[in-house]
């Protein structure tokens, strides 16, 4: 066609769809397999940003589009919202981990010990060129990854709320919103946030927590406890309420930190004329749970929960900003939906400023 | 038809939830309903709220039509109405006469909906103060109270700055003299036509949560002063160069030879129609 119209779209999708396959014929196939055991960190992120754990679907998602980790989230949160939910599993509590990491950045010796497990934090960060010539980057160490019996611990911060200088949490028992059927609101309750911050995109989590730690925010935070491990997952029995179902495990990264808080002291009218009453300081917490082992997504959630709860006019306290600009395929499909044709709108954009210009005439 | 999925992709449960928004939304015209917007395999942004209208209400007796910018043949219009099609294997028409439900994107079509029509539109920000003021909650308060003095002071900034009021599509309106609405990235030009119509409208917004609606026989008018009336986009003197007509909206296009500019319909099936092209 001699004109510049964007017409024939059938062909054209069908045409392109084509040369996708064209561009991912690799010489040698990677198995799904292969995805999920040799990039494991990636596939936690996929499954920890799409809200379903499911390694293998994660793997395959990623083996399905060249890898693009945005496009991987998108194929398996399309495919989570097709499926019946037919069960609620019951609570987990990080406290009932099977640890295979858990470190404590506030106190040397902590109860049950540090464990510091499988991580790259010590490690010196030079290509490995071995890699190149068909070595396996994991080496035969069965006997050091299988801990000799399971490694249960309770938390640091279970201490300090024995000894009061952390505020006890009252027991929760309202039904939690479940924010993948619900739009959100705002103010949001606290489980709709860590939910809502559970799913969101780790790059954008990242930028926020650094943001808040840096100035343009109010906390700066110690890490209690940063623990990775296995849960079971459970539902009630149908048949009997006090029995449970196991239905798996998942592997979970579970932080809580610390920061200081002032908390102000009201002013009461009886207290006039008596000597002042100061603020007091508290400690107090942010958490942050991500499937996997998936630290810093883990840790900057934490930092975000804690600074959603300060008052100040930074992005980072604000609730709306925070919250709804996080998940990966909502921003992703409002960024590339500018990729679509505007034509129409941009017809009357061009009225508008011809108009406009008119006027100098 | 792809049956490892539900007929029209969504499960029962979902469809019917997304219809009681429906019915509310046509209950209280011009109010933003929220809903559990569901992951859809296209992406968000993409016309997700429009499609899991479309896919909430569509029957096997359904005749559909799909357009994007007035286009049928359009990517993204032939993208929707493949996947649409591929879960519900209904039929699928150009003629917008003949479709019972019409998906669009940034227009309605020419020739007025029928009684029994539902156009189906896709939105990308449903909240017509959002332009005004970024945060939900008190954009909700707002909407409780009517209280629309922000958006009126920034039709009148734009008077008093620019001598014209600068906003071009998704030109806000007033429904049922209660809730101000955003009628989607429509032009100016297509306001008209939903004040009043036969047709019921739909409005989704998938990545935003929200669908409100236009039922047959509402008022719906642009904001405007008394004095300054409300203008659409300006096509005197120029034409389709396929079908000749005048007094529709056109697309404007440069030949990529002469770089001389031409004028052609937006609303292709209209065209079609008009030339008395013998389609499909």
């Amino acid at each position: 066609m001699a004109y510049v119209a964007v017409k024939g779209g059938e062909v054209a999708i069908e045409a392109s769809i084509e040369l996708l396959k064209t561009f991912q014929n690799a010489a040698t196939d990677i198995s799904v397999n292969a995805i999920r055991d040799n990039l494991s960190m990636l596939v936690d992120k996929i499954m920890s940003e799409a809200g379903l754990y499911a390694p293998d679907y994660a793997a395959l998602a990623l083996k399905q589009c060249d890898g693009n980790v945005e496009e991987a989230v998108f194929l398996l949160r399309a495919y989570r919202s097709t499926l019946e939910r037919n069960h609620y599993s019951n609570e987990i509590n990080g406290k009932d981990m099977r640890l295979i990491r858990r470190i404590s950045s506030a106190f040397k010796d902590i109860p049950g010990g540090q464990i510091l497990g499988p991580t790259y934090d010590y490690s010196h960060r030079l290509l490995d060129f071995s890699l190149l010539d068909g070595n396996l980057p994991t080496e035969n160490t069965e006997d050091v990854l299988e801990p000799s019996q399971d490694i249960v611990s309770e938390r640091i911060s279970d201490i300090f709320r024995a000894e009061g200088v952390l505020k006890g949490c009252e027991q929760e028992d309202t039904t939690p919103t479940d924010v993948t059927s619900h739009l959100l609101t705002h103010p949001a309750d606290r489980s709709a946030r860590l939910q809502t911050l559970a799913r969101a995109d780790g790059g954008f989590l990242g930028g926020v927590a650094y943001s808040a730690m840096r100035g343009y925010g109010a906390v700066h935070p110690t890490i209690a406890e940063l623990r990775s491990g296995y849960v079971d997952i459970c539902v009630t029995y149908p048949f009997d309420e006090n029995e449970e179902i196991v239905l798996g495990e998942i592997l979970l990264t579970e932080v809580e930190s610390l920061m200081p808080k002032a908390e102000e002291q009201s002013f009461q009218d009886e207290n006039v004329g008596k000597a002042p009453s100061y603020d007091k300081m508290t400690l107090s917490g942010g958490y942050g749970l991500a499937f996997g082992r998936n630290e810093n997504k883990a840790i900057s959630m934490s930092i975000v929960d804690a600074n959603l709860d300060t008052v100040g006019d930074t992005p980072s306290q604000d609730e709306e900003f925070v919250l709804i600009h996080g998940d990966s395929l909502e921003m992703n499909g409002f960024i590339s939906h500018l990729k679509l044709p505007h034509y129409v709108s941009f017809q009357s954009s061009l009225d508008v400023v011809r108009k406009s210009g008119e006027k100098d005439e | 038809m792809n049956n490892d999925y539900n007929f029209a992709f969504l499960d029962e449960g979902s469809k019917r939830e997304i219809r009681r928004s429906i019915l509310k939304a046509i209950s209280i015209p011009g109010y933003q309903v929220p809903f559990g917007s569901r992951e859809l395999p296209i992406g968000r942004g993409w016309g997700t709220g429009g499609i899991q209208i479309t896919l909430s209400i569509i029957g096997k007796d359904d005749v559909l039509k799909v357009i994007d910018q007035g286009s049928d043949d359009s990517v993204n219009a032939v993208n929707i109405k493949k996947f649409v099609g591929r879960c519900t294997n209904v039929a699928t028409t150009t003629d917008s006469e003949v479709a019972t439900i019409i998906q669009s994107r940034h227009r309605i079509p020419e020739t007025p909906l029928k009684d029994g029509q539902i156009l189906v539109l896709q939105v990308p920000i449903p909240d017509p103060l959002r332009a005004v003021e970024p945060s939900e909650r008190v954009t909700k308060q707002k909407h409780a109270e009517a209280e629309y003095s922000a958006m009126w002071l920034s039709l009148y900034e734009d008077l008093t700055k620019f001598g014209e009021i600068n906003i071009s599509s998704e030109y806000p309106c007033m429904v049922e003299n209660r809730y101000v609405m955003n009628p989607s990235p429509i032009p100016r030009f297509d306001n008209h036509k939903l004040h009043n119509s036969e047709g019921l409208y739909l409005f989704g917004a998938g990545r935003e949560k929200k669908i409100y609606a236009i039922p047959p026989y509402t008022s719906v008018i642009p904001l405007a002063f008394d004095d300054v009336p409300f203008k659409v986009e300006n096509f005197e003197g120029k034409h389709c160069r396929l079908c000749g007509a005048t007094g529709v909206y056109l697309d404007e296009m440069y030949s990529s030879d002469t770089g001389e500019k031409f004028y052609e319909c937006s609303d292709t099936g209209f065209c079609e129609k008009n030339r008395g092209a013998n389609h499909e």
